[in-house]
C-alpha cells in the first residue's frame, strides 16, 4: 500500500518525503477537525449528566 | 511544483505503470518480469505476501489514527475548550468582579447576607448567566455557566451547563449543574477533592451566592433524584437552597455519576467586594 503510494510518487526522495509529510499532516488534521469529533458522541466515557438515558 | 532536472525520474516511475498492473500488487520486482508466463507460481505467492503487507500496513495505520483520537480526545479538546471558555469569561466580563482581589491595600470583603436572595429568572436555552470558581480547585479557571446540559452545544464548548427547570441561584430548591470531568476543559476534574464545608462561589452580574458542600455520593445514571428540588426525596416541598454538580464517575467512563451537594451559606452585592472565601485562596 505504502510501498505501491511511494513507487507512484514523483520526484526524487526529498520531494516524496515532504509529499508524505504533508499528506500526513493533511490526513491527522482532516481527523481533528471533522473525523474525530463525529466519533466522540459514539464513545462511552463523555456522559456527565443524570437522566440522559 | 519539482524543476526540470527531477522530470524524467517521475517519468521513469509512472512507465511503470502497466507493468505494476499485470502483477496486481504482486511483488515490486516481479512486476518487472511479469511478462514471462512462467512467473505464474511466485506470482501467486507474491499476491498473499503483498496481502499480508497490505494488511499489516492498515493495522499500523489503525493502530496511529486511533492514538492520534486518544491525544485528540485527551489533549486537544482541553485546549480548545479552555480557550474558548477564557474567551467568553474575558469577552462577557465575567473575572471583573474578582478584580477587587489584585486591589494593593487588599481587596474589599463582602458582608455576608443571610436574607432572602436575589434570585434571577431562567434565561433561554445557551444563555449564560452566571460564573463559579471553587476555592478548593485553587488554580483552576472561571468557569461560565450556561443555560441546558446537552453535551455538543452546552458542555462541550462552554463548560459548566444548568439542568433547565432546576432552582436558579439563590433560589429555594436545588441548582444543578453538570460539566465534564475529563476532556473538553473539565471543570469538573476534581469534584473529588471536594470535602464537607467547602465553599461553592457562584455570581451573576450583580450577586455573589456562596454555598457550602454537605455531601458527595455516587449514583448510576438513571438517578436523577440527585437534581430534583429536594436531593434524594423526589415530589418533597423544598425550603432549603440547595446546589448539586454532577459529573462522570469513574474518571474516563460514564457507568456512573458523581455527585456533590450543597446548600446556600450566604449572599452578597457583588459591588460591595468579593467573599472572603475567594480572597483566602489568592
Amino acid at each position: 500500500m505504502y510501498g505501491w503510494l511511494w513507487r507512484h510518487l514523483p520526484g526524487p526522495v526529498l520531494v516524496r518525503v515532504v509529499i508524505l509529510l504533508v499528506l500526513a499532516v493533511a490526513v491527522l488534521a482532516a481527523c481533528f477537525v471533522w473525523v474525530f469529533p463525529w466519533l466522540a458522541p459514539y464513545m462511552p466515557f463523555n456522559d456527565t449528566t443524570v437522566g440522559e438515558g | 511544483m519539482s524543476g526540470t532536472e527531477i522530470a524524467p525520474p517521475g517519468l521513469g516511475g509512472r512507465g511503470d505503470e502497466p507493468g505494476a498492473s499485470g502483477g496486481s500488487g504482486g511483488g515490486r520486482r516481479a512486476a518487472r518480469r511479469g511478462d514471462r508466463s512462467r512467473d505464474r507460481e511466485p506470482a501467486r505467492g507474491g499476491v498473499v505476501l503483498g496481502a499480508v503487507g497490505v494488511l499489516g500496513e492498515l493495522l499500523i495505520t489503525a493502530g496511529v489514527l486511533l492514538l492520534a483520537f486518544l491525544a485528540w480526545q485527551l489533549w486537544w479538546t482541553d485546549v480548545e475548550s479552555n480557550r474558548e471558555q477564557a474567551q467568553i469569561v474575558q469577552e462577557q466580563g465575567w473575572d471583573e468582579p474578582l478584580a477587587p482581589l489584585d486591589a494593593p491595600d487588599g481587596p474589599a470583603i463582602v458582608t455576608p447576607r443571610y436574607d432572602e436572595p436575589p434570585v434571577p429568572d431562567e434565561p433561554g436555552y445557551l444563555t449564560t448567566f452566571a460564573s463559579m470558581r471553587v476555592p478548593r480547585w485553587d488554580g483552576e479557571p472561571t468557569r461560565t455557566i450556561t443555560q441546558g446540559t446537552d453535551r455538543p452545544n452546552v458542555l462541550n464548548p462552554l463548560g459548566v451547563g444548568h439542568y433547565e427547570g432546576t432552582a436558579m441561584p439563590g433560589g429555594v430548591g436545588n441548582f444543578a449543574l453538570a460539566a465534564h470531568r475529563t476532556t473538553y476543559g473539565k471543570p469538573f476534574n476534581r469534584i473529588a477533592e471536594l470535602q464537607e464545608g467547602d465553599p461553592i462561589v457562584v455570581w451573576t452580574e450583580d450577586t455573589w451566592y456562596v454555598y457550602r458542600v454537605t455531601s458527595s455520593q455516587i449514583v448510576m445514571p438513571d438517578d436523577v433524584q440527585v437534581i430534583a428540588p429536594v436531593p434524594d426525596q423526589p415530589g418533597a416541598e423544598p425550603t432549603e437552597r440547595y446546589i448539586t454538580l454532577t459529573t462522570c464517575h469513574p474518571m474516563f467512563s460514564a457507568r456512573e455519576r458523581y455527585i456533590v451537594h450543597g446548600v446556600l451559606d450566604y449572599w452578597a452585592p457583588v459591588s460591595e467586594g468579593v467573599p472572603a472565601e475567594l480572597a483566602e485562596v489568592s
